[in-house]
């Protein structure tokens, strides 16, 4: 009995997880058969991540409030991008610069969330599909801000080197500059960086201090086995990471060659993490949840739901366009009309990935999500390569990586909860 | 007999105001046209083209949204398998007359199998349909992607001149079926007008069998699903097995609907193509007058002329008036995604009772 029991677990355990283990064995299988090395492969992947998180993070909590997976974070992201094209047509660059683009993003980020919020509380029930609408509808209207407004109705001069030659519109790629010479580029990433492994050394020392702390106050709640054993394991996991480390220091090996890490962005991702757990414990926080759980409950005992709601979509939305700053000065050119059409779809994705649901998400669940994810994004044409010969075949393949997890883990989460309150029923 | 007089709001809820909204501006953009000196003939005469070709893909919303799943999200899955049964035809040899009926008849076995899965798929899923049905659809693209780098087909009119796979646009005047279904007894009026006469009596042809299926008792049945759960289930109806048939019906005339319009278009067009032919498709059947839980075959035909129409004229008008710049695919996304989340806020609380 006691096996069979622990067999049934076993299985329930990788149903929950499908989705992720998918992903993590597509990785493992990607770095066997391609030829990629293990150090460029840790560099893409930390490079993808520092980029990144920071949007994947912002989906948590509209998940957390019940609006499900916001893909209107696009919205927030041509916040961003406003921004970044009203700070390079004044030439404005370097830290000063980047953070005056925060701080003008902000505000319009704040009125397109509460727009798209309102929407949403007029789409009850259907709150994905509007939002990844009201991305391609929001889409339309920054093409004619950008194609139009800015050229016919602003009068700009033809010269400029964002401006298309014939004096109308913002040209479809604009290079942002670097930040030492007055540019966007590596404004953030560059203030700080230091060797991956030290970095590695330094994260886990961090982790392995809060267990012991934790170890140490929470007798209660250490009582329990399974707590105790997890806590063991994860402070286990960090002493080898920080023996790995000193290692790689003193041997010279292949670690010490990854990428370099912008000490400040990940500070920034670190603090988004705290700020997503504290919210949760603050009155707001609770109200999220309350109405995540039961809208009518929640009104019930005097929560103003559509308030609710509207707060977390604002806030989404203000954290994406953050993140879509944080992204831009990373990556150092402005694709216009591209660089935000795909935010929502890749941070929806890869939040699925991290075992997320349209009812549940957590920070590791979006940081685990990413890595996944976009180690997925780098093996895939790899392994195209490798096996078929072809690259192409790989970033076809990539895509349909990308719209299959998303049905995927929607539709099996949504069947899981119809068997579920059928069965209640 | 006694004629009722309509009030202007009656009238004005009886067509929905959306509907008279784009109509008006249809006949606006129209009128500066004429004025701006462009010749109305002729975008009348693309107007009737477009909407020849797209009418059986707007159609394909059509039973979906009678049987309570919402407008088709997954059209892609329809048009995949048509386009499959495009490239076999051409792949067997067929030309012509004998391409065009082939591809539909394989396109429609293609369709049968496909569509019973995406309904299971859809019953599985009740209340996140349109999420689920679209991501459905865009999987199943990427998919094809995939297949159609990979099937080993060896048609000349197909494959890149070198490597492996079949070409992103796949012209059909080399077998001789570009435009073969519009001059189908096809006649000009004036210079600058042409009807594509057999394309349009196809479309009517299969809005009248859509029509007539949904007088008929299985129509019917899928009708009262849509409209009621509790009720259907009550008077005995299998809810599952009519919605799965509605969405069979619907991928079928999907997968119809690409054939007629490849043909006109004079290209299949492979690849990512088909990824967002779903949305424009929804946008029309809603301009029409139709809800997300509510269609007529009245509202396909109005719907598909007037968001064609203005698709059409749309664009070299406004590129008369504002010089320089490319306001139409701006005003497109606009209507289009308006329009749909216009619908989306109409549906009732907590979906279908």
């Amino acid at each position: 009995m006691e096996n069979k029991s622990t067999a049934v677990k076993a299985l329930t355990w990788i149903g929950d997880n499908l989705v992720t283990l998918i992903f993590l064995l597509f990785t493992i299988i990607g770095l066997s058969v391609s030829e990629v090395s293990f150090s460029w492969f840790l560099g893409e992947l930390t490079g993808r991540l520092y980029r990144n998180s920071f949007l994947v993070l912002s989906l948590i909590i509209p998940v957390i409030a019940g609006l499900g997976l916001n893909f209107g974070i696009v919205v927030g992201a041509m916040a961003g991008q406003i921004a970044v094209v009203f700070i390079r047509f004044f030439e404005l660059g370097g830290i000063s610069g980047f953070l005056l683009a925060v701080l003008l993003s902000t505000p319009l980020a704040v009125l397109f969330g509460w727009m798209t919020g309102r929407l949403y509380n007029k789409t009850r029930g259907q709150e994905m599909i509007a939002s990844l609408i009201v991305g391609y509808f929001a889409n339309g209207v920054y093409q004619f801000l950008f194609l139009f407004v800015v050229g016919v109705i602003i009068k700009v001069p033809a010269n400029h080197p964002l401006i298309k030659p014939d004096g109308i519109g913002i040209r479809s790629t604009v290079d942002l500059g670097m930040a030492d010479k007055g540019g966007l580029k590596y404004a953030l990433d560059n203030i700080e960086k230091i060797p991956f492994t030290h970095a590695l050394i330094l994260i886990a020392s961090a982790i392995l201090i809060l267990q012991i702390l934790r170890f140490v106050r929470n007798k209660t709640a250490m009582q329990m086995k399974k707590n105790r054993i997890m806590t063991i394991i994860n402070m286990a996991l960090c002493v080898i990471v920080i023996g790995i480390g000193a290692y790689s220091i003193s041997a010279k090996n292949s670690l010490t060659v990854v990428a370099k890490v912008p000490v400040v962005t990940v500070l920034l991702i670190a603090a988004l993490c705290v700020f997503t757990e504290l919210i949760l414990k603050t009155k707001l926080g609770q109200d999220f949840k309350a109405v995540g759980q039961s809208q009518r409950i929640a009104e019930v005992s005097g929560i103003n739901v559509d308030k609710t709601r509207i707060i977390a979509v604002i806030l989404s939305t203000v954290l994406a366009a953050w993140g879509q700053v944080i992204f831009l000065q990373n990556v150092g050119t402005l694709n216009t009309y591209n660089a935000h059409s795909q935010v929502g779809m890749f941070a929806v994705a890869s939040i699925l990935v991290g075992g997320a649901s349209t009812s549940k998400a957590t920070v590791s669940q979006a940081l685990i999500g990413t890595i996944l994810f976009n180690a997925m994004f780098i093996m895939s044409p790899e392994i195209g390569q490798a096996v078929f010969g072809q690259a192409l075949l790989g970033e076809y393949f990539r895509t349909f990586m990308v719209y299959g997890v998303i049905g995927f883990a929607l539709g099996l989460y949504v069947w899981k909860a119809n068997r579920k309150s059928r069965l209640t029923i | 007999m006694e004629e009722k007089k309509l009030s202007p709001k009656e009238i004005v809820g009886k067509i929905g105001l959306p509907t008279i909204i784009i109509a008006a501006f249809l006949v606006f953009i129209l009128a500066l046209g004429h004025f701006m000196g462009l010749s109305v003939a002729t975008l009348l005469s693309d107007t009737v083209k477009r909407a020849g070709m797209n009418g059986i893909l707007v159609l394909a919303m059509l039973p979906s949204i009678q049987s309570g799943t919402g407008p088709n999200f997954a059209l892609p899955i329809g048009v995949e398998c048509g386009l499959f049964g495009i490239v076999c035809a051409i792949e067997f040899g067929f030309t012509g007359w004998g391409w065009f009926f082939m591809s539909i008849l394989l396109s429609i076995i293609l369709a049968t199998a496909v569509g019973y899965f995406y309904g299971k798929l859809l019953n599985a899923v009740k209340g996140s349909e349109m999420t689920i049905a679209t991501y459905a659809g865009f999987s199943i693209t990427a998919f094809m992607c995939l297949l159609w780098l990979l099937i080993p087909f060896k048609s000349p009119n197909m494959g890149w001149f070198i490597g492996q796979g079949l070409r992103e646009t796949i012209q059909l005047d080399v077998i001789g079926a570009s435009m073969i279904l519009n001059d189908f007894l096809g006649f000009s009026i004036g210079p600058n007008f042409y009807f594509p006469t057999g394309m349009i009596l196809f479309f009517l042809l299969f809005c009248f069998l859509v029509g007539a299926f949904f007088k008929s008792k299985h129509g019917i049945a899928i009708s009262a699903v849509g409209s009621s759960n509790s009720f259907s289930e009550a008077s005995g109806l299998n809810i599952n097995r009519n919605r799965i048939l509605a969405n069979i019906l619907s991928t079928i005339l999907g997968a119809i609907g690409i054939v007629v319009y490849s043909q006109s278009y004079g290209y299949a067009q492979l690849y990512n193509a088909p990824l967002t032919m779903a949305f424009a498709a929804v946008a029309a059947i809603l301009i029409g007058g139709a809800s997300a839980q509510r269609a007529k075959v009245s509202h396909v035909i109005l719907g598909v002329f007037l968001f064609q129409g203005l698709l059409t004229s749309a664009l070299p008008v406004a590129n008369r008036v504002f010089a320089g710049t490319d306001l139409s695919e701006v005003m497109r996304m606009v209507i289009q995604n308006g329009i749909i989340l216009y619908a989306l806020t109409q549906v009732r609380k907590g979906g279908k009772g």
